[in-house]
């Protein structure tokens, strides 16, 4: 096993693998400061914070031999015998001096700076600079302009890492950004008429390690250090690509991609990034609710149409009035976790052993959509058909589409239907939802009001995807487990605590517990069973082993 | 020092003497045949290296090793570059040569891209030389219709084409790869080297960067023979071995307050004293010089006392100066201010800085805040040691930028401070007489606004 020393500490790297000393370094816990270097995007090395001092060790005698000059740690290769010293003296002052030549020209306004907080200059500089500022002062300029519709460059806070450039000319492909003028006069700014506007464009924001990029999605909306991160998965398509869900007091203020090898590497698309505002909507469903019985309704506008009903109500009321409805069909929703499908199925079984179980509404806009750098889009707008697909095999019902759902009803062969949703977007026309009509009892759960739940005998919330806990699978079979980033609002029971007391399971919801009972007896979720990986499993991969 | 009989600017003041004509009635492109019928493409390399030709671009590396360096049996295509960005403050070797003998030049880059194998040369030349432009596209005219240029040259299997590109004024596209991104359309960010050139260089293939005067040498050296070329100049010395000595005639240009500035073709070695003194008719009006830039701004400065010095390739580097670099010479006389002079090259480096690698960026711009405050009547003793220590972090610590121009930029003020401190020191104390000794941070010039 080839052997790298840092600053003394021997570190083993793989035989076949391609580290430079930044990431080497990070295996023995040291960090080597950067900014232009990103693991995702090609290497310049022209930002110099990371120059560090190497050396090779020779493998029969032992002998080090140093490089006499310094390197930049992100160019450089690590290679059996590559000796790394971060932290000599002529390191530390080069540091320093990089950091004092990067604040000549910053307005150093971080009191009104979105990035404070979480701002490489600002931590590098309290790390690795000086208290002292020996630079002429110069006035304060904060200039800032539309570079885009999501994103506003604070052109004077840039340090021209070029972050930013490589990844439009990389990864999404469209080139908007460059850089104009020479020397400390260069800018970062887009060509008259092509606005940096594409579905990867948010992720500059994440990629600009000061505060020269702002989201105007997150901009002045809250101080960095006052959001909470949930280790989230995205529900806006079958990519499931991983985020964290930035919060605070169970407000949502922003997402941003979790690095996660198998699935989305570094980014996410902007779909994603505010996919998230409908949480927040006021037109919510917000309450479970029974419409009143024929006669007892005495007010005649459709919204008194249904009473409110208490939750522990719910739970009992809702089985008894499926039972006594008979043949029942259940869509479970692409939108649920594989735990709250799997316990959907069971319920649905408990209350009628022929239920008729298909999958939910599919909604599919347009077609995947791939960027150069390999980053797609899906066009399903779901985060877990594969999940659904795969319990409902579980229960003999694999294959079965939303379709076949609306044909079963339409042909008369079910006398009450419980139909899941989530969808954060209208997805049912007044002719489907007409089918519907004329069920003896007809249970909606959804986020929204739709043609359908205005025909629903029981009106019941979902929790949007902030606000579940559970396992998504992907469109690649790759499942990841993640918990709830917050409350959902008040009045609203996630689908996954109905369905636990609707099992008559005791306590809370424990969604871990249902997964490994899931994974001990049913083989395709196997690689479910103990801890899940942050990055998550292949399901695949598990059961060929 | 006995004359020297111009060998590279042989044509200068022959009427048409740019043209194919003259060149061939000199004994011109009968050198190029006789290599393409006799000669191997090794045995043009192996003439090279046998001559000890250095690169006379500015670092002054061993051409015949530069070729060396291209992957062997490479399937192709191979490109020479010829570097015609001629932007170092005070030279204009390279424009004489392409005004007056392009034909020179141009049997050159023949015999060098067929030693090189290469089948596609491009200059690159400096935006400012309309007239360098006509003469140089006139002779590869000139030379494809000759058939030294084109398909199958003179019935050999060796192709080449010439291409003549023109840049657009930054002194950055004078470094190498800075050049080549350029050529390729995009920004003259230099690149980090690995990859050099030579390995992956023009549009990712093999390349070979050498300048105008390198190419007008390989011409003579074809003519000449390389007993001729070693006759002349400065052996290597054999106390270091990594000197390869200083062989062949070498254009001066000198410029600045001398009574006859000109381009000047000398042996390498020559002093700059004889330089100034036997071919530049002396300093103007009589006085003395003050300082001497040994071979472009960013060489550094030589001191009166140091005039002595020969102008070979490890010369300037024995006085404190970066090196040979261009070899043009810039006299400044004892009645200019050195305060100026340094305001000068800092303004040109801030400049031309391409932004690239942060000390560079910032370091250039700040020196050239500092020298402004100082010409402003603001300056104080502090700020000489704190330009000092820029022009440390930005250049000459090795490694801290990719390129070699930020090296460039801090030599000028690394010798302008430690040869003529005193006068900086004068100069501060007497334009800011309260303030001189202030070591408080430098107030901002305006109320920072509030919010």
């Amino acid at each position: 096993m080839p052997v790298a020393i840092v600053d003394g500490q021997e570190i083993e790297i793989g035989a076949d693998e391609r580290l430079n000393c930044i990431e080497a370094a990070r295996r023995a816990g040291k960090e080597i400061p950067h900014y232009c270097w990103h693991p995702g995007l090609s290497v310049v090395a022209s930002c110099r914070m990371c120059l560090i001092e190497t050396g090779q060790r020779d493998a029969a005698t032992g002998k080090v031999t140093m490089v006499p000059k310094l390197v930049p740690g992100c160019q450089t290769p690590v290679k059996d015998g590559t000796v790394i010293v971060t932290e000599s003296q002529l390191v530390k002052d080069s540091r320093a001096r990089v950091e004092e030549a990067l604040l000549i020209d910053h307005p150093i306004d971080c009191p009104i700076c979105d990035k404070a907080g979480e701002c490489l200059l600002q931590d590098y500089h309290f790390e690795h600079g000086q208290a002292e500022r020996r630079a002429d002062l110069h006035p304060f300029t904060s200039r800032k302009r539309d570079v885009g519709p999501t994103v506003t460059l604070f052109v004077d806070r840039c340090i021209m890492c070029t972050r930013c450039v490589r990844f439009t000319r990389e990864v999404s492909g469209a080139s908007e950004l460059m850089v104009v003028s020479r020397g400390s006069s260069e800018e970062i700014d887009v060509f008259p008429g092509f606005p940096l506007d594409n579905k990867l464009a948010g992720n500059v924001v994440d990629l600009c390690p000061v505060g020269a990029l702002g989201d105007k999605d997150f901009l002045y909306q809250q101080r960095v250090w006052f959001l909470k991160r949930e280790a989230n998965v995205c529900g806006g398509c079958s990519a499931g690509c991983s985020i964290h869900t930035e919060h605070n007091q169970d407000t949502v203020y922003r997402l941003k991609p979790r690095e996660n090898p198998h699935v989305n590497t570094w980014w996410m698309c902007d779909d994603g990034r505010y996919g998230w505002h409908h949480l927040h909507d006021q037109s919510r469903v917000l309450a479970a609710g029974r419409r009143r019985e024929a006669g007892k309704n005495g007010h005649g506008t459709p919204g008194d149409a249904f009473e409110t009903i208490d939750w522990a109500d719910v739970v009992t009321r809702l089985r008894d009035d499926l039972k006594a409805a008979g043949r029942l069909a259940v869509a479970v929703s692409p939108m649920l976790t594989v735990e709250e499908a799997w316990m959907l199925c069971a319920i649905a079984r408990s209350i009628d052993p022929e239920a008729f179980l298909t999958l939910g509404n599919v909604p599919v806009i347009g077609a995947d959509e791939t960027f150069p750098g390999g980053f797609t889009i899906r066009a399903e707008k779901c985060p877990n058909r594969k999940g659904a697909e795969e319990v409902l095999a579980l229960y003999g019902a694999g294959g079965r589409s939303w379709d076949d759902l609306v044909a079963h009803v339409a042909a008369g062969k079910a006398d009450a239907a419980w139909v899941t949703g989530g969808y954060p977007t209208p997805w049912i026309d007044e002719a489907e939802a007409a089918t519907f009509a004329d069920l003896r009892c007809l249970v909606v759960q959804d986020l929204f009001e739709s043609p359908l739940m205005k025909l629903a005998t029981w009106r019941l919330p979902a929790a949007g995807f902030a606000e579940r806990a559970g396992t998504w699978v992907n469109v690649a079979h790759h499942a990841q487990s993640f918990g709830q980033a917050i409350k959902p609002p008040a009045g609203v029971w996630p689908e996954g605590r109905l369905f636990w007391n609707m099992l008559g399971r005791r306590g809370l919801y424990d969604p871990v517990g249902v997964r490994q009972q899931i994974a001990g007896s049913a083989a395709p979720f196997a690689a479910l069973a103990g801890d899940v990986p942050a990055t998550g499993v292949d399901l695949r991969v598990r059961q060929l082993a | 020092m006995t004359p020297f009989k111009p060998v590279l600017l042989e044509a200068v003041g022959v009427p048409d003497g740019h043209t194919i004509a003259s060149y061939a009635s000199r004994g011109g492109y009968a050198p190029l045949e006789r290599a393409l019928a006799e000669k191997q493409p090794s045995d043009v390399i192996e003439m090279v290296k046998a001559s000890g030709l250095r690169g006379r671009g500015g670092a002054g590396f061993s051409t015949g090793l530069k070729w060396t360096f291209l992957p062997k049996d490479h399937p192709g295509p191979i490109y020479l570059c010829i570097n015609a960005d001629e932007s170092e403050p005070g030279t204009f070797n390279n424009r004489i040569l392409m005004e007056d003998d392009p034909h020179q030049v141009i049997e050159g880059i023949i015999l060098s891209s067929y030693a090189t194998r290469a089948s596609t040369a491009y200059i690159y030349l400096r935006y400012e030389y309309p007239r360098s432009w006509h003469r140089l596209q006139a002779a590869i005219d000139e030379a494809y219709a000759a058939g030294y240029l084109g398909k199958n040259i003179r019935g050999t299997s060796f192709s080449l084409d010439v291409y003549l590109h023109r840049g657009a004024a930054a002194y950055i596209c004078g470094e190498e790869t800075g050049l080549i991104e350029s050529l390729e359309g995009k920004r003259a960010w230099p690149r980090i080297k690995p990859p050099f050139p030579a390995i992956e260089g023009l549009f990712r293939k093999p390349t070979v960067v050498n300048n105008i005067e390198t190419m007008a040498c390989v011409a003579q050296i074809a003519r000449r023979g390389v007993d001729w070329f070693k006759s002349i100049g400065v052996p290597a010395d054999p106390a270091n071995p990594r000197d390869p000595g200083s062989y062949g005639p070498k254009l001066y240009c000198l410029s600045g307050h001398v009574e006859k500035p000109g381009c000047y073709e000398a042996p390498l070695g020559i002093t700059a004293r004889q330089l100034i003194d036997e071919l530049g008719g002396g300093v103007w009006k009589g006085r003395r010089a003050k300082a001497v830039i040994p071979g472009g701004i960013s060489m550094g400065l030589m001191t009166e006392s140091e005039l002595d010095t020969p102008l070979d390739f490890a010369g300037p580097g024995k006085v404190g100066c970066l090196g040979l670099g261009t070899a043009a010479v810039v006299v400044i006389d004892d009645q200019t201010s050195i305060v100026d002079f340094l305001h000068n090259s800092c303004r040109f480096f801030a400049h031309e800085s391409c932004g690239q690698c942060t000390p560079c960026r910032e370091g250039t711009s700040w020196s050239l805040r500092m020298l402004e405050r100082i010409k402003a009547g603001k300056g104080r003793l502090r700020d000489l040691d704190l330009l000092l220590e820029i022009g440390t972090t930005m250049g000459m610590m090795p490694g801290s930028t990719i390129c070699g121009l930020a090296d460039g930029a801090a030599w000028p003020i690394k010798n302008a401070i430690k040869k003529f401190r005193g006068e900086f020191e004068d100069y501060i104390k007497r334009t800011n007489p309260s303030g001189w000794m202030v070591t408080d941070p430098v107030p901002a010039l305006q109320i920072v606004g509030a919010h």
